[in-house]
C-alpha cells in the first residue's frame, strides 16, 4: 500500500469565537483576521512539514487547491509542488490537485502540470477535481449550471494535449483554440496517472472507471461513514465490470499518532476541533449553489459536508466522538495500526492519503505526528495489498510495495 | 378600472399545453387561460408556479400565457440554452410555435428581465411591456441582493414587505410528509440553477446597452419596501427605456403575490389604455 502525507494548510489563527462572530470561513472571511507576515512564516512551516515527511518514510506528498479562505491557503497548488521538486528526490508529488473549469484557457493546467512532472523526474500524480461550490461557483464566479460541462470539456483538452502528437484543432463550447502543442509535454508516457477526487456521486465512479483513473474520496468525516461511499465505488466497478484492484482508490483519514490513547487526546484535542469547529464553518449561502450537484446526485440524497445540517453534526462534537465515529483515527501506535488497517481493508483503499497536520497544529507536533506514523505505523500497512500491483504511480516516484 | 376579488371564488384552470421548438432540444410547458387580449408573463426565482393568483385577475381582461422557463417544472432543455440572449431567441421562436405574432409582454423580477429582452432584441414582439421589479442592471453600490443563494429564513425577510403576512407563510410552508419535502427542495434548486444559470454570478448581461432599442409603450411597477431589487433600480431602468413610466405602490419585492389585485389593477389599466 502507499501512504501520501496530505496537507490542506490551514490558517492556523483564527480567534477563539470565529464560529459565532463571523459567518463564514470561506469567501467572505475578513482580511481583518489576516495576518500576513504569520503567513510568511506559516508557508515555510508547510513546506518544511512537507518535505519532512518525505524523510519519513511516506510515499507521496499531496497539496490541493482551495480560494478565497482561511481552511487551506493554497490558491496554487502548483507552486507548492514546483518548491517540492527541489526540496524531494522520492516522493510521488500529488496535486489534488488543479480545478479543470477554472483555468482558461484550460491548456494552462496541461503545461504547468507537464512542467512539474519534468521537473519532478516524473514524478507527479495529475489530480483534476471539480473544485467545491465555494470555490468555484463563488471564488471564481463559475456558473453552477455549466460547471460540470466545463470539467469534462478541459479534461479532454487536456488529455488530447498531453497524448496527440501533432498540432491540432480543439473546437469546444468553452474553449476554442487553432493550435493546439503544448511545450514541454510531461515526462511520463503517455501522461501521468490521474486521480480524481470526488464526493460520491454515480456519474464520477463511472466516469473514473471507464477511464481508468483513482478515485479519491476526501472526506473529513472518517472512514465508518466513509465506507458507504467506497462500497458505492467498488460496486459501481463491479457492474462495469471492472477489476477490483485495491489501487484504484484514495482516501483520506485524519489520523493524530502519540505515546499514548491519553495523550493523543491531550496534545491533539484543540487542534482538531479547531479543524471541525472553525475551518469547516462554511455559511449555508455558499455550501452549495444551486445547480453544483447534478439533479442524480441530488435524488440519490447526498449531503454537502459544510453547511447548516453538517453543521449541526460538527457542534454536538467532542473527543470521545471523534474517536468513536472515526472522524479521526487517534491513539498509540497500536490503537493507530489497528484501526488503520482495519479501515485501508474494509474500504479496499491502495492509496491511503493521512491528514497529520490538523487545524490549528504546529509545527513540533506535526513533526512528532509524522515521525510516531512513519516509524510505528506506516511501515506495518506497507504490504497490506501484496500481489497487487500499483498501475496508479507514477514512475519516476519511490515504488514503497517494490522495496 | 379597480379588480375586486374574484366574486364567484372559482379558480380559472389554465389549459397546460407542451411545445417544442429546436426540434424537441427545448420544449416548454405552457399555462394559458383567459380571453382578450394575448399577453405572455415570465415568472421568476420565487414563483413556486407561473400561475401565481395576479394572473387569475389578469385573465379576466387578456389571454395570458404563462411559460415555465426551461428546467423548471416540466419545461426541458436548458442545457440547449447558453445564455439570455440564447433565451430571448427560444422566447422568440416560442411565440411562433403559440401563433403570437405580437403579444403583451410582462414578468417579474428575472420574468421581467426576460420580458425586457425579448422587447428590446425583438421589437416587433411587444405591444406593450410591463416589468415588475425587473432584473438585469447593475449598480455597484446599490447591490440586487443575492436572492438565489439566500438561506430560507434570511430570504424571507428579504423578499417580503411583511414577512408575517398570510402571502409570505403561505409560500415559506413546505409539503409535511418528508417525500413531498425532499421533492420540494429539489425543484427549488432546479427552479433556482435554471434561471441563475442565465445571471451568474451578477445580472448585468448586456441588457443595460440593448434597452434603448424598447419602443413598446413599458410601465415599471416597483414594492417601495423592494429590500432584494433596490428602488434605485427603477430609476435606472427608468432612464434606459424611452418613455417608461414608473410607478412605486407599498409592498415588497414579491409585490405581485404580496398586493395582486393592485399589480392587475395597474397592468391592466396600463396595458388597456
Amino acid at each position: 500500500m502507499k501512504t501520501c502525507w496530505f496537507h490542506l494548510m490551514p490558517y492556523r489563527f483564527l480567534p477563539e469565537n470565529f464560529e459565532n462572530d463571523f459567518r463564514s470561513v470561506w469567501v467572505d472571511v475578513p482580511h481583518s483576521l489576516y495576518d500576513g507576515r504569520k503567513v510568511h512564516g506559516l508557508y515555510n512551516e508547510f513546506l518544511d512539514e512537507l518535505e519532512h515527511a518525505e524523510r519519513c518514510g511516506f510515499d507521496g506528498l499531496c497539496v490541493n487547491e482551495h480560494h478565497q479562505n482561511a481552511y487551506g491557503l493554497m490558491p496554487s497548488p502548483n507552486l507548492m509542488a514546483a518548491a517540492l521538486t527541489r526540496r524531494t528526490s522520492k516522493a510521488a508529488l500529488v496535486v489534488l490537485g488543479n480545478s479543470l473549469a477554472l483555468y482558461n484557457p484550460p491548456v494552462r493546467v496541461a503545461e504547468e502540470f507537464a512542467m512539474l512532472d519534468t521537473m519532478s523526474g516524473g514524478r507527479l500524480v495529475a489530480g483534476f477535481p471539480v473544485g467545491t461550490s465555494m470555490d468555484t461557483n463563488f471564488g471564481y464566479g463559475v456558473n453552477p449550471a455549466t460547471l460540470r460541462d466545463r470539467y469534462y470539456e478541459a479534461h479532454d483538452l487536456v488529455m488530447q494535449a498531453w497524448t496527440r502528437p501533432e498540432t491540432f484543432a480543439f473546437n469546444g463550447k468553452y474553449t476554442q483554440l487553432r493550435y493546439v502543442n503544448i511545450w514541454p509535454k510531461p515526462l511520463q508516457e503517455p501522461h501521468p496517472p490521474v486521480w480524481i477526487p470526488g464526493g460520491g456521486s454515480l456519474e464520477t465512479w463511472e466516469w473514473t472507471a471507464r477511464l481508468n483513473y483513482v478515485y479519491c474520496y476526501l472526506s473529513y468525516y472518517g472512514y465508518k461513514r466513509g465506507k458507504a461511499t467506497m462500497d458505492g465505488f467498488w460496486q459501481a466497478l463491479e457492474r462495469l465490470g471492472v477489476d477490483d484492484n485495491p489501487y484504484r482508490a484514495g482516501f483520506l483519514q485524519l489520523v493524530c499518532v502519540s505515546e499514548t490513547d491519553e495523550s493523543a487526546e491531550r496534545e491533539y484535542f484543540e487542534h482538531v476541533h479547531y479543524f471541525y469547529q472553525r475551518c469547516l464553518h462554511v455559511w449555508e449561502g455558499f455550501a452549495e449553489a444551486p445547480g453544483y450537484r447534478t439533479l442524480k446526485t441530488l435524488q440519490a440524497g447526498v449531503r454537502p459536508q459544510v453547511g447548516d445540517q453538517a453543521r449541526k453534526v460538527r457542534q454536538s462534537l467532542d473527543w470521545k466522538k471523534y474517536v468513536d465515529e472515526g472522524y479521526i483515527i487517534a491513539g498509540s501506535p497500536a490503537t493507530v495500526r489497528e484501526q488503520l488497517a482495519d479501515c485501508v481493508r474494509k474500504l479496499r483503499v491502495g492509496h491511503l492519503m493521512v491528514l497529520l497536520q490538523i487545524g490549528s497544529m504546529p509545527k513540533e507536533l506535526v513533526f512528532k505526528n509524522t515521525e510516531l506514523f512513519g516509524k510505528d505505523v506506516l511501515p506495518y500497512l506497507r504490504d497490506t495489498w501484496k500481489g497487487y500491483e500499483d498501475h496508479w504511480w507514477p514512475s519516476g516516484a519511490g515504488n514503497g510495495d517494490a522495496a | 378600472m379597480a379588480f375586486g376579488r374574484r366574486q364567484w371564488g372559482r379558480r380559472l384552470t389554465p389549459r397546460e399545453q407542451v411545445v417544442p421548438i429546436r426540434a424537441g432540444a427545448v420544449r416548454f410547458r405552457v399555462l394559458t387561460a383567459g380571453s382578450g387580449p394575448d399577453l405572455v408573463w415570465f415568472h421568476s426565482f420565487h414563483d413556486r408556479s407561473a400561475w401565481p393568483p395576479v394572473l387569475e385577475q389578469l385573465a379576466l381582461r387578456f389571454t395570458v400565457h404563462a411559460p415555465y422557463h426551461p428546467g423548471v417544472q416540466g419545461s426541458e432543455g436548458v442545457e440547449a440554452v447558453d445564455d439570455v440572449v440564447d433565451l430571448a431567441l427560444a422566447y422568440d421562436e416560442l411565440m411562433d410555435a403559440l401563433g403570437l405574432a405580437s403579444a403583451h409582454l410582462g414578468g417579474h423580477f428575472f420574468g421581467g428581465m426576460v420580458a425586457a429582452e425579448v422587447a428590446s432584441i425583438f421589437r416587433g414582439r411587444a405591444k406593450k411591456v410591463v416589468l415588475v421589479s425587473p432584473l438585469g442592471l447593475w449598480l455597484d453600490d446599490k447591490p440586487v441582493a443575492d436572492v438565489v443563494i439566500l438561506p430560507p429564513a434570511d430570504l424571507r425577510a428579504v423578499l417580503w414587505k411583511d414577512p408575517e403576512s398570510r402571502a409570505a407563510r403561505e409560500w415559506a410552508t413546505l409539503p409535511v410528509t418528508e417525500e413531498e419535502n425532499v421533492a420540494a427542495q429539489i425543484e427549488q434548486i432546479q427552479r433556482l440553477s435554471a434561471m441563475g444559470k442565465f445571471v451568474w454570478p451578477i445580472p448585468d448581461k448586456g441588457l443595460k446597452k440593448r434597452l434603448h432599442r424598447l419602443s413598446a409603450p413599458a410601465l415599471i411597477l416597483w414594492g417601495e419596501a423592494d429590500r432584494a431589487n433596490p428602488p434605485a433600480y427603477a430609476r435606472e431602468f427608468a432612464r434606459l427605456i424611452r418613455g417608461a413610466a414608473v410607478r412605486t405602490m407599498p409592498g415588497g419585492h414579491m409585490l405581485h403575490l404580496e398586493y395582486p389585485d393592485a399589480v392587475a389593477g395597474a397592468a391592466a389599466n396600463f396595458l388597456s389604455s
